[in-house]
């Protein structure tokens, strides 16, 4: 069955995920909008900087991670004067790294499904009286629900998959950073096969029941009939 | 009244319009594609943005040197070439995404537009189940619940075929009789502009070469329009009484009675009469024997070649104008000149609504 450590790691893995994946969207969105409509000449260089995690090792990310939230560098120092201090090793460290590492997964989707909104959409609703933040919510949003699931369930999925970016910044410790993923690797490593059974293919099993959900959820809504109540 | 002065620099392109419009009845901005219709639309509705100009519709600033009221703050109905309707609402929704941002609208001005443009049997329809011209239906009720001081109309007939154009063209009819709003009308269709324009604004390469009402503009030699073969005159009349036996009707306008075939149209209605200059032929004494019915004595204004061979002849009847396109020879031996006491026999009359 499943032990003490185990469970903890379960518990530590879906809250980082879904905090992570809370910050992502309200992080993920602006910036995906942002991109999606901007003419500004340098914008592929954001674009390139959101998709290092993409093709970076999570082990180099991990590393210059831990060199700048690290007890010895500036950022804890400032944050130690503001009465904090270094974030390296705790579930905070855990939430910003899983933050940029999946980053890419959801401004991506979120800002392909933006760019298919068209202008006209949201100058019919100036027309009409809404005001910018108004129409975004309102006309961008709605038109953009597809990237928002994808978005969401990437980031997810993406947050409670990793494994190079936890280790280096979260140090494995049960109950405040030990994941999943790590927990899976240690009973391997522990030649103890069967628990690296039980939670892997309950990882396999919850991961394939999410994505019939989004199937099902995301035709059942292109079908369904929304109203402007 | 609406007063605009806006110069607006595109890539390669630049509107510099100038007008006076009256603050009731349709203008239709006509011009070729690419001369800037569009562009003047959406400057005026703050969706393009000057540098520096002036617009004022009735009462309402929305644009000096050093103030631009932005779009969702302007009062106004907009209605795009391929209506606009947001596909993530239905049709109530699209309607009500106006009603829950517009505060105090009363019911019986909203059951008003509904009725104007019989929305009622569309409201639970989703936008993929409409047609074309129930589309611009719900469109045009859209862009007028928000109670607008200016209604602005982009080629809303170009994406129908025929059928659906005869759909909306009464609704259009019965904006123009209803409505007391301005209303500018972008198209280069002539069939569109003669149907419902009152005054015609005239655009080529972004800059407005003439404005005015609607025969003005079509007679005036300063304008293209009267340049052509093609060119026709347009005024109004009203039908005062029918003929039985020969199922005809007749129409007053102030330079005498027409005569045509009755489509049961009622007494007292008004019509809109257009006479193309090519069945205008002109005579120095009034014909006795002959199988044309609407002879009108005339006054030559005006004379102006077209190509080699034809002229064209601005006259007027009793202070209605009307064209003549007859050939050079004819008007030569006629021994026509300004001031030239004629008749003129009208051959055929179409009737616009």
């Amino acid at each position: 069955m499943l032990s003490e450590t185990d469970i903890s790691a379960i518990s530590v893995t879906i809250k980082l995920a879904l905090l992570s994946t809370a910050i992502l969207i309200a992080i993920g969105t602006p910036l995906a909008w942002w991109l999606s409509q901007t003419k500004f000449k340098f914008k592929v260089v954001f674009e390139a900087i959101i998709a290092l995690p993409l093709i970076l090792p999570p082990t180099v990310l991990g590393f210059y991670l831990l060199m700048t939230l690290g007890s010895n560098s500036p950022l804890a120092g400032v944050l130690e004067y503001f009465g904090g201090g270094s974030i390296a090793f705790t579930f905070s460290g855990l939430v910003v790294g899983s933050v940029i590492y999946s980053l890419p997964f959801v401004v991506q989707p979120l800002q392909n499904s933006f760019s298919t909104v068209r202008s006209e959409s949201l100058e019919v609703a100036a027309t009409l009286g809404a005001s910018n933040i108004d129409r975004f919510f309102t006309v961008a949003v709605p038109l953009a629900r597809s990237g928002f699931i994808t978005a969401t369930v990437l980031g997810f999925a993406h947050t409670v998959g990793e494994f190079g970016v936890v280790l280096m910044i979260g140090g494995n410790i049960p109950g405040e950073t030990g994941v999943l993923s790590i927990a899976i690797y240690d009973h391997v490593e522990a030649m103890d096969y069967s628990q690296a059974h039980l939670l892997a293919g309950g990882l396999l099993v919850a991961s394939f029941i999410m994505l019939i959900f989004v199937y099902l959820f995301n035709r059942h809504f292109s079908v369904m009939r929304s109203r402007d109540w | 009244m609406i007063e605009c002065q806006l110069k607006i620099k595109l890539e390669g392109f630049t509107l510099d319009a100038k007008f006076t419009t009256p603050d009731k009845g349709i203008t239709v901005i006509f011009g070729p594609s690419g001369s800037g219709k569009t562009t003047l639309l959406r400057a005026i509705a703050g969706l393009e943005k000057s540098d520096s100009g002036f617009l004022k519709v009735g009462d309402s600033i929305w644009q000096t040197d050093d103030n631009f009221v932005p779009t969702h703050k302007r009062q106004i109905g907009y209605v795009f070439q391929d209506a606009g309707l947001f596909d993530h609402l239905d049709v109530s929704g699209n309607l009500n995404y106006v009603t829950k941002r517009k505060t105090g609208l009363k019911k019986v001005f909203i059951d008003s537009i509904y009725t104007l443009l019989d929305i009622e049997s569309l409201l639970n329809r989703r936008i993929g189940q409409l047609s074309g011209g129930e589309k611009q239906r719900v469109a045009i009720a859209r862009a007028l619940l928000t109670n607008p001081k200016i209604l602005l109309l982009d080629e809303p007939l170009s994406a129908l075929d025929l059928k659906r154009k005869n759909e909306i063209l009464p609704y259009l009819d019965s904006l123009h009789n209803q409505l007391e709003i301005p209303i500018l009308y972008v198209t280069h269709s002539q069939d569109e502009t003669s149907r419902l324009a009152d005054h015609i604004m005239l655009i080529e390469d972004g800059k407005i070469i003439g404005n005015g009402p609607i025969n003005e503009m079509l007679t005036s030699f300063d304008m293209p329009l009267s340049h052509s073969g093609d060119a026709i005159s347009i005024f109004e009349a009203r039908v005062i009484s029918r003929d039985t036996d020969f199922n005809l009707m007749h129409l007053e306008f102030n330079g005498g009675q027409f005569i045509v075939p009755d489509n049961a149209l009622p007494i007292d209605s008004l019509v809109r009469i257009r006479v193309a200059a090519r069945d205008v032929s002109i005579t120095k004494k009034k014909q006795a024997d002959t199988s044309i019915l609407n002879i009108f004595p005339a006054v030559v204004e005006e004379i102006v070649p077209e190509g080699n061979a034809q002229v064209i002849v601005q006259l007027t009847l009793n202070g209605v104008v009307l064209l003549a396109c007859l050939t050079r020879k004819s008007s030569a031996s006629l021994k026509l000149y300004k001031g030239s006491s004629v008749f003129v026999q009208v051959k055929s009359v179409a009737i616009l609504n």
